[in-house]
């Protein structure tokens, strides 16, 4: 069971109030995208990925960048039970679209550095280690149900 | 073949003017990470038990500085990093033998260093370039471990 100091969920709560989903989900997933060129293997029917500036721009990743985002947000509305909130994500992703679970974490690494970039000092030590724990509890929840 | 070879000319080039670009902020940056990688991992400060870590000493401040110059000299002329990482390789194999699994945590902290610094300018072009350099650097650090 996840143990969460106050200041732990006020710092997490305190990152997403203040995240325009519509603007980081869509940086992090492109950032994916072009850091780690082999998670586009799952998204082969959303269109050009041809070159960073194709991924940047395009409408589908956009989409389901935000989609993804939104996703997050459950788990941080659900901190103390996020394994049970996720566990029907969890089988599918691992029964319906088949991905990976180590790309979790690259996903996760990227979303990070998004939000660094964007916070910048601000994004302190602290607060990284806080969000890290955050994004490993959530990985772990949506590794949980494969088989 | 190392992995300094898969890099494009315009990755090395990224690579290269960006390190450039840090060279006088190296003690901040360097400091920056290294703090990053011991709140976020604490396993690593085991490696630093007889030196003062905390924000603002002048240790971490000195060992940060040291560590990013490597980085950036390193970064001057790719294709010559074994050569140029030769006498580091020896100081990490037989002396210091810090587990290889810690440098890609010092990496990914130091990629967000430079997100925090740049801003919007850490691309995601410069990003993935910059991965693939560090990741190279640690790997070619490592060679001499057995």
């Amino acid at each position: 069971m996840v143990e969460w100091t106050e200041q732990e969920r006020s710092i997490i709560n305190n990152i997403f109030s203040n995240l325009d989903y519509d603007d980081i989900g869509p940086k992090a997933l492109a950032r994916c995208l072009i850091v780690y060129p082999w998670t586009q293997r799952y998204f082969a029917s959303f269109g050009n990925l041809y070159n960073a500036d194709a991924i940047k721009t395009n409408p589908n990743i956009a989409t389901h960048g935000t989609k993804v985002l939104h996703g997050l947000d459950r788990a941080v509305k659900n901190l103390d039970n996020i394994k049970a909130t996720y566990a029907e994500l969890s089988v599918l992703h691992s029964e319906k679209l088949h991905v990976d679970p180590d790309n979790f974490k690259l996903l996760a690494d990227c979303l990070t550095i998004v939000i660094a970039a964007k916070l910048g000092n601000a994004f302190t030590p602290e607060i990284q280690a806080t969000f890290q724990k955050f994004l490993a509890v959530v990985v772990s929840a949506l590794g949980r149900q494969y088989h | 073949m190392t992995l300094a070879t898969m890099l494009s000319k315009e990755e090395k080039r990224l690579i290269k003017e960006i390190w450039e670009r840090l060279t006088p902020v190296a003690e901040d940056i360097g400091s920056d990470a290294l703090l990053r990688m011991f709140n976020s991992y604490p396993g690593t400060k085991t490696y630093f038990s007889h030196l003062d870590i905390s924000p603002g000493s002048s240790h971490l401040h000195s060992h940060g500085k040291k560590i990013v110059l490597a980085i950036a000299e390193g970064a001057k002329d790719i294709s010559q990093l074994t050569v140029t990482l030769a006498p580091l390789q020896t100081l990490h194999a037989y002396q210091l033998r810090i587990d290889p699994t810690n440098f890609k945590l010092l990496s990914h902290c130091m990629l967000v260093s430079l997100a925090c610094y740049l801003g919007e300018e850490f691309t995601p072009v410069a990003h993935a370039a910059m991965d693939k350099y560090l990741s190279a650097f640690a790997a070619v650090l490592a060679e001499k471990y057995r």
